[in-house]
């Protein structure tokens, strides 16, 4: 894989203080560049693409999740809705936003207003920037399991367009629990992942601190998922990153959007869903 | 261990070595039961499915065991046997990948970690999968994932129930994105499922985390487990180091899940058959 030196150049290597190491591998680079601090959020790429945003709350059984934005939008006089996971920039908004850790709660409001949207035809699209669902008592106690398993099953039937992209931090089952789209994108610089390289290093090489390594084996870049077959598309960002200039990358994503919800829009209800099928039915077709 | 020695069992043959000298082999003979400290002889614990005579507390048994507890005279007709991993990702941990799949073929005689089968339950034919704990965990790669994906189909097909056991530790990290993908191909096909109407039930035994919970196994008409099971979507170390405190006794344990409402039974292993039977008698007549 190959990296824009521009890219590179810009890239916070700092935060790898090894001295040995002269420059981080390349995926290394994708994972602190999806988790770089100024990287957009759902909201300014919201803010940027959508008009007449209009947030909705709750799950209409517990409570509601600030990790997960949902609303009713247009793009470009097309209405549509928007489902996003949302990190938070300083310290009381990532308090705010549990670090963008959906609980159970989150998930089910998602899943409400995707079926919200299909009720009344309208597109969906979800923005995936999460570092995974949240891990904790409460999150299990209300069934955090059960909550993305039936977001996975109920978005395989949506009889709307579904369009998903993974900004920055795809983490497992938490980014996949708004990720079952008819077209799947990452922005460039995303990640998308079944485990985090902390998480991968700590189990395998026993050593969270080998997530450099980790990161490499996982093959988590765009371009791997890419070429496994397993996203439909790459959305280019600026040069350096999308933090070095946020309008560019929106003005990219835009562009994939209008395609996509064209392309999608002119499908029936039915063919949809056999679209949706069909596409992750043949995911992953690795074996002898 | 020579304390055991007098308890042998009569009709149990010595192995007399060529010297003449008699021995004794204990190894393996006794097993102590995890729940109750107890020391049970160990072909009483096989005979009763791993369930302990004494106290009732289940330990795993492997995936052949539980296909033979569940379908009529133990027998079945298995699919896709030899579907295995081609490593997609060339992933290295402390041993390749390739490696250790070869190696784990060997020790369990399974080419994954998930049995696939047809069989009759009750003379009710069914569909039927179950995991193997001993394969990497039990856990889910493109094999776990396509072999569920067709016993789904070849369900809708037949238009025969589907039962699948759980016992997995999640998503397999070895073929990073690609296992987690099965989570979203798994569940579209269990939506298949439900539009033909026809039974899926799941059946969670110890342990069942991560993308397998957060899939298939809590997506069944019936979401049914094994007594004091593990199960759970993030594993119990990765919420204590997150939340850096202790966690409640019993905390994601079947019986937990029960009392929070996210399982419909907790069912013992051998009542488990009489349950299935009765579920799928009121679901297909």
């Amino acid at each position: 894989m190959e990296v824009d030196p521009e890219q590179s150049a810009s890239a916070p290597v700092t935060a790898v203080p090894a001295p040995a190491v002269s420059e981080p591998h390349p995926a290394w680079q994708r994972v602190l560049l999806a988790r770089h601090p100024k990287r957009p959020h759902s909201l300014d790429y919201i803010e940027r693409l959508f008009t007449d945003f209009q947030e909705i709350h709750g799950d209409r059984a517990f409570g509601d999740d600030s990790a997960i934005v949902a609303g009713l939008a247009h793009f470009e006089d097309r209405p549509v809705a928007v489902v996003a996971e949302q990190k938070g920039r300083d310290t009381k908004q990532k308090l705010i936003r549990n670090f963008g850790m959906p609980k159970p709660e989150g998930y089910r409001k998602a899943l409400r207003v995707m079926q919200l949207a299909a009720k009344f035809r309208r597109p969906v699209i979800t923005l995936l920037d999460t570092p995974g669902a949240y891990p904790g008592i409460d999150a299990e106690e209300r069934g955090q399991a059960e909550a993305i398993a039936r977001n996975l099953r109920e978005m395989s039937r949506l009889p709307v367009p579904v369009i998903s992209v993974c900004i920055g931090e795809g983490g497992s089952g938490g980014a996949l629990a708004l990720g079952v789209g008819n077209v799947v994108l990452m922005m460039e610089n995303a990640v998308y992942s079944v485990i985090s390289p902390e998480s991968c290093a700590a189990i395998i090489y026993r050593d969270s601190g080998k997530a450099e390594q980790a990161a490499a084996a996982l093959r988590l870049t765009a371009e791997d998922l890419e070429s496994y077959g397993l996203i439909d598309g790459i959305v280019p960002e600026p040069a350096g990153g999308a933090q070095e200039n946020p309008e560019g990358a929106a003005d990219n994503l835009r562009g994939f959007l209008r395609r996509y919800l064209d392309e999608l829009s002119a499908l029936s209800a039915d063919r949809l869903v056999e679209h949706r099928y069909a596409k992750f039915r043949k995911m992953g077709n690795f074996f002898a | 261990m020579s304390w055991f020695k007098r308890d042998k069992p009569a009709g149990e043959k010595l192995p007399t070595l060529e010297t003449g000298e008699r021995r004794v082999r204990t190894e393996g003979l006794w097993q102590k039961c995890e729940g109750c400290r107890q020391i049970i002889w160990k072909k009483d614990l096989e005979a009763n499915w791993n369930v302990c005579p004494k106290c009732g507390s289940h330990s795993r048994i492997d995936a052949i065991a539980r296909l033979k507890l569940l379908c009529d005279d133990g027998a079945y007709l298995e699919f896709d046997a030899g579907l295995a991993s081609s490593d997609p990702l060339g992933f290295v941990d402390s041993k390749p990948y390739r490696d250790r799949l070869l190696e784990t073929q060997e020790t369990t005689n399974l080419a994954d970690a998930l049995i696939s089968v047809a069989g009759k339950l009750d003379g009710r034919p069914v569909h039927m999968c179950s995991m193997e704990p001993k394969f990497i965990g039990g856990s889910m790669g493109s094999v776990v994932g396509e072999k569920i994906a067709r016993a789904i189909e070849r369900a809708i097909e037949k238009r025969t129930p589907l039962i699948i056991v759980s016992a997995s530790g999640g998503a397999r990290m070895q073929e990073g994105a690609i296992s987690l993908m099965q989570m979203a191909k798994i569940s579209a096909a269990l939506m298949r499922m439900d539009e033909a109407r026809l039974p899926y039930i799941s059946v969670l035994t110890d342990p069942t985390t991560g993308g397998v919970t957060a899939s298939f196994a809590m997506l069944g008409d019936l979401n049914i487990a094994e007594p004091g099971a593990l199960i759970g979507f993030a594993g119990p170390r990765v919420i204590e180091q997150t939340i850096r405190q202790k966690l409640p006794e019993g905390f994601q344990r079947s019986e937990f899940l029960l009392k929070h409402g996210m399982l419909d039974a907790v069912v013992p292993r051998l009542e488990m058959k009489s349950f299935l039977s009765k579920s799928l008698k009121f679901f297909a007549g």
